[in-house]
């Protein structure tokens, strides 16, 4: 692009916030009532994260990495793409994110990883319970509908701040990895909301930031000590 | 009135039975708006048309997309010709396609469109795309969206011109870039139309590209009228100046485009909106009188002093 100096965000905003609110409506109006078996997914993550090697767990996890899979394909395939030509290309993005929690819950039901460290626990664990159950109040929070209310495994950033969380609390294998789109895509959609004016835009960006101060500093917590023969 | 504006007016009524378009905006506009002739040919193109950027990428919404309609009928109800779109504006083509066929196709449609891909062997797939969605069998006007890979689409729309399939070809920029490649090309290529990003408060066109537009007898469409909205933002409040009536504006946005539309190089500009009030407001900005050199001084100092 030349010139690139002279771009600001702006420059690559498509369309009105008013637009992309009605997005996210007809988004959930299409595929309600999928949002109930996401909050059982929900639900069951949050109980379950924290369990030792328990295959329960790994199916969850697995069930997350579906949910990332779903939201490729249902909102940045079908939806977004609408109206915004660069969606088809985080589309695979997200798929990729879905293959490694899956590839990951597989490992973790066979390594049973260790627990990670009390402060990484206490980050992922606010982190989860802000995408399970902060990220849908933001909408009448801020004086937009319910109906545009963003839901775990329904929408993209609370299932990433979900995830996040996850990662963060639970010592999973390829976890650094699974960081990566996810850290992403916070820029991404913190960049779009601010330049929207949203008052929210912050969210995903901190999220990602105490998501990663977490992991970096509180390393991987207690090593897992095989029991003597 | 014009059988064609007739034939909008037939459209429109036809959307308003089904609720489509409220009644208000049916009554034609009592004048037709004023024009300016395109050099090469003397066509002639009223001095507002109608812009697509962000305001009519509505995807798939049903409801937004009714509410485009009734824009689109509001600006050819007011005798509105030129609507400017491009594949970067997400899917306001496919807007602008719907508003059309809802709308019978109006003859009076002038359709600028744009070629806007690195890849210049893949442009006449795009704008083959471009065309199948607004649904005409040819753009009037097919610009070089923002100079990207531009000798190799210029020859494209080059020989499309000479075959008939585009009868007008250009190049655009916004925001003041690339303008120094920008004049070179205006200076060497057999231009019909050009498109920069001018307001009473960015006028750096004024000093190079208008002159040798006129020159050149090469038509000049202006985007970004309002910056986006910042600028009716910036002014809104702000009081009208006491000499208003002589400028022929009534508002902020009619004083704001009345002193673009006068510069003698203009050929049109082309705010976007997706409001039928302000589609009405900026049409009538090309009605009356239109202020002449010391009065657009005049206007530009007032805004200067804000």
């Amino acid at each position: 692009m030349a010139e690139w100096w002279t771009y600001s965000l702006s420059d690559f905003l498509l369309f009105s916030p008013r637009v992309y609110y009605r997005l996210i409506e007809l988004h959930n109006r299409d595929w309600w009532p999928a949002h109930l078996a996401a909050a059982l997914l929900g639900l069951g993550l949050a109980v379950t994260v924290r369990a030792e090697g328990a295959r329960l767990q790994a199916r969850l996890l697995a069930l997350l990495g579906g949910a990332w899979l779903w939201i490729a394909w249902a909102f940045f395939w079908e939806r977004y793409a609408t109206i915004n030509w660069a969606a088809p290309y985080v589309a695979p993005a997200f798929a990729l994110q879905g293959l490694i929690l899956i590839v990951a819950a597989l490992l973790a039901a066979r390594a049973k990883p260790p627990p990670a460290t009390p402060a990484r626990r206490t980050v992922g664990g606010l982190l989860l319970a802000f995408g399970l159950a902060g990220y849908p109040l933001l909408a009448p929070a801020l004086g937009r509908p319910w109906r545009a209310a963003e839901t775990f495994a329904v929408l993209p950033d609370p299932t990433v701040v979900a995830t996040l969380g996850v990662l963060t609390l639970a010592n999973l294998p390829l976890r650094r990895l699974a960081l990566v789109v996810p850290v992403l895509w916070c820029l991404v959609t913190g960049a779009t909301l601010w330049t929207m004016g949203a008052a929210d835009a912050f969210a995903a960006p901190a999220a990602a930031l105490a998501a990663l101060v977490a992991t970096w500093t509180s390393g991987r917590g207690r090593r897992h000590t095989p029991p003597r023969p | 009135m014009t059988t064609s504006r007739r034939a909008v007016l037939q459209g429109a009524l036809a959307l308003a039975a089904a609720g489509a378009v409220p009644g208000r905006i049916l009554h034609a506009a009592a004048s037709p708006p004023l024009t300016r002739a395109i050099p090469k040919t003397g066509e002639q193109i009223p001095l507002v048309g109608l812009g697509s950027w962000i305001t009519f990428n509505v995807g798939n919404d049903r409801a937004l997309l009714d509410e485009c309609t009734r824009v689109v009928a509001a600006f050819f109800a007011a005798g509105g010709r030129m609507i400017d779109s491009s594949p970067m504006y997400g899917s306001s083509q496919p807007t602008i396609g719907y508003a059309l066929k809802k709308l019978g196709h109006p003859k009076p449609l002038f359709s600028a469109e744009k070629v806007w891909i690195s890849n210049a062997s893949r442009g006449p797939t795009q704008m083959d795309r471009s065309r199948a969605y607004w649904g005409v069998p040819r753009f009037d006007l097919m610009q070089v969206h923002n100079l990207l890979s531009w000798e190799r689409h210029l020859e494209t729309l080059e020989a499309m011109k000479a075959d008939g399939r585009v009868r007008y070809i250009g190049i655009t920029t916004s925001e003041g870039r690339r303008h120094r490649d920008f004049i070179k090309v205006m200076a060497t290529r057999p231009l019909d139309f050009v498109q920069v990003s001018y307001n009473i408060v960015d006028r750096e066109v004024e000093r190079r590209i208008l002159p040798l537009a006129r020159e050149r007898g090469i038509a000049v469409i202006v985007n970004r009228p309002f910056q986006q909205g910042d600028l009716v933002k910036a002014v809104e409040k702000k009081p009208l100046p006491p000499w208003l009536a002589e400028t022929g504006a009534r508002t902020w946005p009619q004083f704001l485009l009345k002193f673009i539309v006068s510069h003698p190089a203009v050929t049109c500009a082309i705010p976007a909106t997706s409001r039928v009030a302000h589609v009405e407001e900026n049409m009538a900005a090309a009605r009356g009188v239109l202020p002449d050199e010391a009065l657009r001084r005049r206007m530009a100092a007032y805004v200067g002093q804000l």
